[in-house]
């Protein structure tokens, strides 16, 4: 087992909600199988730990070609939500849970929550707009340092 | 199929050392099976998750995720992991000789 993962830093730049929860799943996974995980949120991906934002991340229903949904039906108000509801339904039933939730419970799994220096720079964050589980904002040379020796998942 | 020998008994294991026949298994190979694991002394609160698996198991055929152990065992994820710093699913199934939970959540 020499080439064992003991290590990966997931980088989660996007804001959707496909675009977040592969990431979760793949750090909780990794926590679960013993593996160090640290999750670092970047541009839109800050949404997943931002207070005001984490409990409404919405699945993209327009230019996601994979819903199979024309983009004018996509388009029309309301759709995000009515996606998302209908996903979450389906998510429930398979006990996956809600982002809050899961990010809750995979801080509580010893793994690392970091928010992207520039990114709060450009959006004008700070720490106190983030979940308390963030451990903080640091640089992409400290995201680096804190990676090093392991694997590095862009999502 | 490998072997290992706990309380001085041989018992069939796979390739990542979880016991191929839970039948096999008595409560004196657990505190040897956890040193293996890095787990130095069993406490009554890893034996509560313990005892937790094995009752899983008997009813359901299959052990419990992380998360159905943090929200039924008694025991939060939080100090699941502190129990069981390389898997609290994983490495309590092992402990308690079932096969390991599977399971992406």
């Amino acid at each position: 087992m020499d080439s064992a993962i003991e290590k990966i830093s997931i980088i989660v730049s996007k804001g959707s909600l496909e675009g977040i929860y592969p990431a979760l799943i793949m750090a909780n996974g990794a926590r679960a199988e013993g593996i160090e995980a640290n999750l670092f949120f970047t541009f839109f991906g800050l949404d997943a730990i931002t207070k005001k934002r984490h409990e409404h991340i919405k699945v993209a229903t327009v230019g996601n070609p994979g819903l199979h949904l024309a983009t004018i039906v996509g388009s029309l108000p309301g759709m995000p939500g009515l996606m998302t509801s209908y996903l979450g339904h389906k998510m429930d039933k398979l006990d996956i849970p809600p982002i809050p939730e899961f990010i809750e419970m995979i801080s509580d799994s010893g793994a690392g929550l970091y928010g992207c220096q520039a990114s709060c720079d450009l959006f004008g964050i700070s720490k106190d707009d983030l979940i308390e589980q963030v451990q903080g904002i640091i640089t992409v040379g400290e995201f680096y340092a804190m990676a090093a020796g392991g694997q590095i998942i862009f999502t | 199929m490998p072997t290992a020998t706990y309380a001085g008994h041989d018992v069939s294991v796979n390739d990542e050392g979880f016991l191929t026949d839970p039948g096999q298994w008595t409560e004196e190979m657990a505190p040897q099976i956890a040193r293996s694991e890095g787990i130095a002394e069993l406490t009554p609160r890893h034996w509560q998750v313990i005892r937790f698996m094995r009752a899983q198991y008997q009813a359901k055929g299959t052990g419990p995720t992380v998360r159905v152990l943090g929200k039924t065992s008694g025991v939060t994820v939080k100090e699941l992991y502190q129990l069981f710093p390389k898997g609290p699913a994983k490495v309590a199934a092992k402990i308690a000789g079932i096969p390991k939970p599977r399971g992406c959540i």
